[in-house]
């Protein structure tokens, strides 16, 4: 592919960011014309009450999605990176387990022992899920990080990453049998996804840590590129590929476990946007590919958020699902024409 | 003489590989070895499967922790210094064939700068020059812009060895670089290799188990064998003091010293006579062998075979009756019938 195509492509994906990012801030159960949303958003004081719901609700939840549809998309490609596995994603090492089962012992445990969790529930607020759910990802991070010194084959990290997913998995199943149905259907709630949970005071410690961790994966683009040629050939021309692996995990733990934190769990985007990338730029360079799943991960997700806003209806579809419902179709579509997947995986 | 010069690029001082064991004594396979490969030289590491190829080649590389000794490159012991420093010192290609398709050539062959150039991966002209000139040693600079899945297996083996050009090593080393490949590309890639040897004055070390093309393009072959010293000399030395028949000794075929060849062993079963030389008669005689005839020029028993060189025909002589036969095969047949 011709540069002068990719800077084409790139700069098209930029103008579908801002047109999304215009739409999804139209549209809402409340109707407020775009001329005045410019001018709420430059600062003017048009009506209170749309002020309110553009700079306090609509606009923390298109960056929300901006910051979701990139940073998992990152995460996702560094995760088939490393493991040279098309079905890695940001997930795949239990870092969203980990968060589940932080999130569902907060949430129903405190049923099962009202004493110390209630006290805990209570002490924290609005902020007792995303706090749980850091630390039940912290804790899967920490061992995953561990292992990851000890063990030098990534396949066997893989298997390990998969394992404390089912084992997690299976302690959040044993708690939902024993709790009650309220507490059952928050902790299902959570696990559907949202944006709108993320107000600017909760933006203000979410955007840096994604932020951060998404500037640590381009640091890596030149050890990633390596490892395209496999674990053997990288050491050869220098790369350490222990350190580069610890790097890519600690960046996917701040990226993946933090979103999920304010989110939920959202499948899908991270293992479907590299492959759209590859697809669409034909190339398997990281240099082009990491750019690329930053931005067409965040017009994934804009153009989702905005589906999930049932039009003329005051009721918004769970986001994980939307995810999954809209964009594999297109996933599958992309991938059929190019069989790019099997040029990257082959 | 300018000591400089020639100096050797690859020693090792009393290296011992093998493997570290938890519970038991070390697993040593080869002791003090101290091998050197001068400047310009090609060599090959010849052994049987199993016999510790790859553990030889994985220490000197620096990826296996030796049991003793170092590994020197111009002077430089492997093992202390970190992996983008080793990397400027030797550059590896493996067997494994590549996983990625929708990389360009150039991509891969400009990974080969990776230890010269910075964090980002920026390519300076002087990279850029060295790419062109690696792919141009290779004769793949007009398949630059292609994909690697766009290419044969030879092709991308010569992209990786364009690679470890590109990375401008004084020591390049090849893990069974022959293996995928039919014989015209095994041929053309250790022609590559020896040409390179000579005309960049690098050092080589490739591991093979291929005889025949190790005895042709080496300066030097290292003899492997199981439960037994690592040998070393010019090939035609190793042949000549039965080095080679004795490692690749085998009760199913033999090692012809005279012409560098196995000879597969069948069993014997009739004698025959055959008159007649030249290349018809060198062809003939491996068609009887491989039948399991035993073929003499002297005169025996009461069959012998004729050949009629300017014709084209066999002529087989038997209780004085004469059978024509138009091809080899037809011969073969004809023999089988009558004996």
């Amino acid at each position: 592919m011709q540069n002068k195509t990719k800077i084409f492509l790139f700069v098209s994906l930029m103008i579908l960011i801002a047109v999304f990012l215009v739409v999804d801030l139209v549209l809402g159960s409340v109707s407020i014309p775009s001329d005045k949303i410019i001018a709420i958003l430059t600062g003017e004081d048009v009506k209170t009450s749309w002020n309110y719901i553009i700079l306090n609700f609509r606009l923390p939840k298109a960056i929300t999605a901006i910051l979701v549809g990139a940073g998992l998309s990152v995460s996702g490609l560094m995760m088939q990176t490393l493991f040279r596995n098309p079905l890695a994603g940001p997930y795949v090492l239990g870092i969203s387990s980990g968060a589940s089962l932080g999130v569902a012992l907060m949430v129903m445990a405190s049923a099962i022992l009202p004493g110390v969790f209630g006290a805990i529930y209570g002490f924290l607020g609005s902020w007792a899920l995303v706090v749980s759910a850091i630390a039940g990802a912290s804790v899967i991070f920490v061992i995953i990080g561990m292992a990851s010194i000890r063990i030098s084959d990534s396949v066997s990290l893989l298997i390990i990453g998969i394992m404390f997913g089912s084992i997690t998995g299976a302690v959040v199943n044993i708690l939902q049998y024993f709790s009650d149905p309220e507490q059952l259907q928050s902790f299902i709630v959570w696990t559907f996804g949202s944006l709108s949970g993320v107000t600017w005071n909760e933006m203000h410690l979410m955007a840096p840590v994604v932020v951060i961790g998404l500037l640590m994966s381009f640091i890596l683009i030149k050890p990633l590129d390596a490892l395209l040629l496999g674990e053997n050939y990288a050491r050869g021309v220098g790369i350490s590929v222990n350190r580069t692996r610890i790097w890519v995990i600690i960046s996917t733990a701040l990226v993946a476990g933090t979103l999920t934190a304010f989110t939920g769990p959202i499948a899908f985007i991270g293992v479907a946007v590299p492959h759209m990338a590859r697809a669409i730029f034909g190339t398997a360079s990281h240099k082009v590919l990491l750019p690329a799943v930053v931005l067409i991960g965040a017009v994934l997700m804009l153009v989702c958020d905005i589906l999930s806003q049932v039009p003329g209806n005051q009721t918004t579809l769970p986001i994980n699902s939307v995810t999954a419902i809209f964009g594999g179709p297109v996933v599958i579509w992309v991938i059929l024409r190019s069989r790019s997947v099997k040029a990257s995986f082959s | 003489m300018t000591d400089n010069y020639f100096k050797d690029i690859l020693e090792t001082k009393g290296l011992s590989i093998g493997y570290k064991q938890k519970r038991s004594e070390d697993l040593c396979l080869l002791s003090d070895l101290n091998l050197t490969i001068r400047r310009g030289e090609l060599v090959c590491l010849l052994g049987p499967n199993g016999s510790g190829k790859s553990t030889l080649m994985r220490t000197i590389a620096g990826l296996q922790t030796p049991l003793k000794g170092k590994t020197l490159v111009e002077g430089v012991p492997i093992r202390e210094r970190n992996f983008s420093e080793i990397a400027r010192l030797l550059s590896i290609v493996l067997t494994e064939r590549l996983q990625v398709g929708n990389l360009s050539v150039y991509h891969i062959v400009s990974l080969g700068r990776h230890p010269y150039t910075s964090w980002m991966g920026r390519l300076s002209e002087k990279d850029e020059s060295m790419i062109k000139w690696a792919l141009e040693q290779v004769g793949l600079w007009p398949y630059v812009n292609k994909f690697i899945n766009q290419l044969s297996d030879g092709e991308r083996q010569r992209v990786m060895i364009a690679k470890a050009l590109a990375q401008d090593t004084p020591l390049i080393m090849l893990d069974e670089p022959t293996a995928h490949l039919d014989l015209p590309n095994r041929v053309e890639i250790m022609r590559l290799l020896r040409n390179l040897a000579k005309e960049t004055d690098k050092a080589i070390l490739l591991s093979t188990h291929e005889l025949d093309l190790a005895l042709q393009a080496a300066d030097i072959i290292w003899l492997m064998s199981k439960n037994s010293d690592l040998k070393i000399g010019a090939p035609e030395d190793l042949v000549l003091s039965g080095s080679i028949e004795q490692t690749f000794k085998n009760k199913s075929f033999n090692f012809d010293r005279k012409s560098g060849n196995f000879i597969m062993n069948y069993q014997k079963k009739q004698i025959v006579q055959l008159v007649g030389n030249d290349v018809m008669g060198f062809w003939t005689q491996r068609a009887l062998s491989r039948e399991g005839y035993q073929v003499t020029c002297e005169k025996t028993g009461n069959c012998s075979i004729h050949l009629k060189e300017d014709e084209m025909v066999w002529e087989i002589h038997k209780d004085g009756e004469v059978t024509q036969c138009r091809s080899i095969h037809d011969l073969l047949l004809g023999l089988n019938k009558k004996l």
